[in-house]
């Protein structure tokens, strides 16, 4: 409460770190440019050589935008969960939302090739996957949601998610067995994660559903307050639980299955940056944490993307390999360290 | 002096007036409680005829799994009734919308807080929910209320720890802090004396006391601390397993009521020392 002003400028640090991070994500990449002509470009428009303007333009920079919101968006839906579950270990990937969301998409991508060619290739368009994705999400988030209804232990809830995981992996590899080349190749691509394949139109659809989440989470920033103190608790502070729950799980299952619809499944992003967060700054209050969280996911995933891109190489890593490099030894170290969760 | 400040002085003298007829709180009328599962009622207590009036401490008492924690659970909405009414500050309690009933009726209960990550603070200023704006940004009243309900509870120098370095008893005062930062006329506390030592369950409760007397709370509690609560409640609820009384602690006595509240096989109640001995 006293220490408002310090968690501000945390926040415009956070804030000053994101823009340092975004500046030295568009400047590395597989092609050299000096940081001088990335500046020209972004801030006049001129650059020495036209490939180099186009590079940054239409290529680094949806990419860098794209980072942004898949970071920060995972992190909030993570944030969500975890305050929603009342478990620290809970996230759109733990709890099979992302598995949910590649099932949607495998149906759609390999599924329609083998149910029927004329639905295939209506659906095959970016908002066909989109749609697929959400829907694949939602369905797995509201089978956790009643199973938590039921169940109360939020640890059974977990082995739930993780079996709703092995359950939809195994439909989608009952899928790849019998999809045709193209559409596995498709497939798999997809699932390794990619920040780099947005168009700038892309991109604007992203960004809203990305908003559309993010205002809802800011929205709830009061009763995810008082959801710290317990569902009872929250209750009795005139908190309508039921509508809330409905609210938070559509806000996180836009944000979860837009992003993995567009990127990929990313791993650990939603789990380890509201960690990461609290050992920054050791803070409950959502009107911190929610900015903190969104910046610092967005940080995470360009720092992630440009170690993807291995700088000054022809080489891409899958962006969701690389996240889980990060993310698994995080988590390790986080529980390692604190023996006891405390969030 | 501000001729709106000349005004006020009557009210108060009204109010004095009217303190002498105590205000009613809490009533039921033949209020039954218990579990509803599908077309199946499971009664728990029924015929329930109580009344607390503001200012006053009241010990709700009974054996294990009589009912005590549905009963208050009830009052408070967290379950519904099965038959009869509640009425809340003279207003039935199903024409209350949840928000309102923030404002009317605060709660400690069994469970422990979910994060125990928060600042003891922090804590209590979430009983200013209900009269915060969409965000939750505490106004100087707000931070002047929660300011008085540390003071009350005289929790004030352990404000900046976070909730899992305090003891049980730290603990348990620092959420009656909360609910009384919530600023109801009705406080509820489920068991708030359950892990504590005899010292800080008689603190616990002479706190209570104090809060019911200063704020003019009605304040309501189950409790098995029963010579506690004979010492220090203004009333007592005995919950028995086929009926519900209510009175003062020396009516309820005198009326032989607590010699049938256990199973006369191992404790008995000692009428002269007002206190149970085991049989010998």
């Amino acid at each position: 409460m006293q220490n408002t002003r310090a968690y501000t400028i945390v926040l415009f640090l956070l804030l000053g770190a994101t823009v340092a991070a975004w500046l030295l994500n568009i400047s590395l990449g597989s092609v050299n440019i000096p940081f001088e002509e990335v500046l020209a470009v972004l801030f006049s428009s001129e650059a020495d050589s036209t490939n180099w303007h186009y590079i940054i333009m239409e290529y680094r920079l949806p990419k860098a935008f794209t980072s942004i919101l898949v970071g920060s968006g995972l992190a909030v839906s993570g944030m969500l969960m975890q305050t929603l579950f009342r478990n620290p270990l809970a996230g759109p990937y733990v709890l099979g939302l992302s598995s949910g969301a590649s099932l949607g998409v495998a149906l759609v991508l390999m599924g329609a090739t083998i149910f029927g060619g004329v639905a295939g290739g209506i659906v095959f368009s970016q908002w066909g996957v989109v749609i697929a994705s959400s829907l694949g999400s939602l369905l797995v988030l509201m089978a956790v949601m009643l199973a938590s209804v039921k169940l109360k232990d939020t640890m059974a809830i977990l082995i739930i998610g993780l079996m709703f995981a092995s359950l939809t992996s195994a439909v989608v590899s009952v899928l790849a067995y019998f999809s045709p080349a193209a559409q596995l190749q498709q497939y798999v691509f997809w699932s390794y994660g990619s920040v780099g394949d947005l168009s700038w139109n892309e991109l604007g659809i992203l960004s809203l559903f990305w908003l559309f989440g993010v205002m809802i989470a800011l929205f709830s920033i009061k009763n995810l307050n008082s959801l710290l103190l317990g569902e009872q608790y929250a209750r009795s502070l005139g908190m309508n639980i039921g509508r809330n729950r409905t609210v938070l799980i559509i806000s996180t299952s836009i944000l979860a299955g837009s992003i993995t619809a567009f990127a990929g499944p990313v791993a650990f992003v939603g789990m380890a940056v509201p960690h990461l967060i609290r050992q920054v700054i050791p803070v409950n209050d959502h009107r911190i944490l929610l900015p903190a969280v969104i910046f610092g996911g967005a940080i995470l995933m360009l720092l992630c993307d440009t170690v993807a891109q291995m700088p000054g190489s022809d080489y891409t890593l899958p962006i969701n390999a690389v996240t889980s490099l990060v993310g698994a030894p995080v988590v390790i170290w986080l529980l390692v360290r604190k023996r006891k969760f405390l969030f | 002096m501000a001729p709106g400040k000349k005004k006020k002085i009557p009210l108060l003298k009204i109010r004095n007036i009217e303190a002498e007829k105590k205000h009613i709180i809490l009533k039921t009328e033949n209020l039954s409680i218990g579990y509803r599962k599908k077309q199946l009622e499971k009664v728990v207590a029924s015929g329930i005829n109580i009344e607390v009036t503001e200012g006053e401490l009241v010990a709700v008492i009974g054996i294990n799994g009589v009912g005590k924690s549905t009963f208050l659970r009830t009052v408070s909405g967290i379950q519904p009734e099965l038959s009869g009414h509640i009425e809340i500050n003279g207003v039935n309690r199903k024409n209350i919308s949840s928000e309102r009933l923030a404002t009317m009726i605060s709660l400690v209960l069994t469970e422990q807080p979910l994060s125990k990550n928060l600042g003891v603070a922090e804590l209590v200023a979430l009983g200013r929910q209900p009269y915060t704006n969409w965000i939750g940004r505490l106004s100087p009243g707000d931070l002047k209320i929660v300011k008085n309900a540390l003071a009350l509870v005289k929790i004030e120098e352990i404000q900046e720890k976070k909730c899992h370095e305090l003891s049980d008893g730290q603990l348990q005062k620092v959420l009656i802090s909360r609910a009384l930062a919530q600023n109801t006329p009705l406080m509820i506390l489920d068991e708030p004396t359950s892990h504590l030592d005899m010292y800080h369950k008689a603190q616990v409760l002479k706190l209570l006391k104090d809060l019911s007397l200063r704020t003019r709370k009605a304040v309501i509690f189950a409790t098995h601390e029963i010579n506690l609560a004979l010492q220090l409640c203004d009333k007592i609820i005995l919950m028995k397993p086929n009926e519900v009384v209510q009175g003062k602690p020396q009516q309820l006595i005198q009326k032989g009521h607590f010699e049938s509240i256990f199973p006369s096989d191992l404790i008995v109640f000692d009428t002269a020392t007002e206190s149970f001995r085991i049989k010998t």
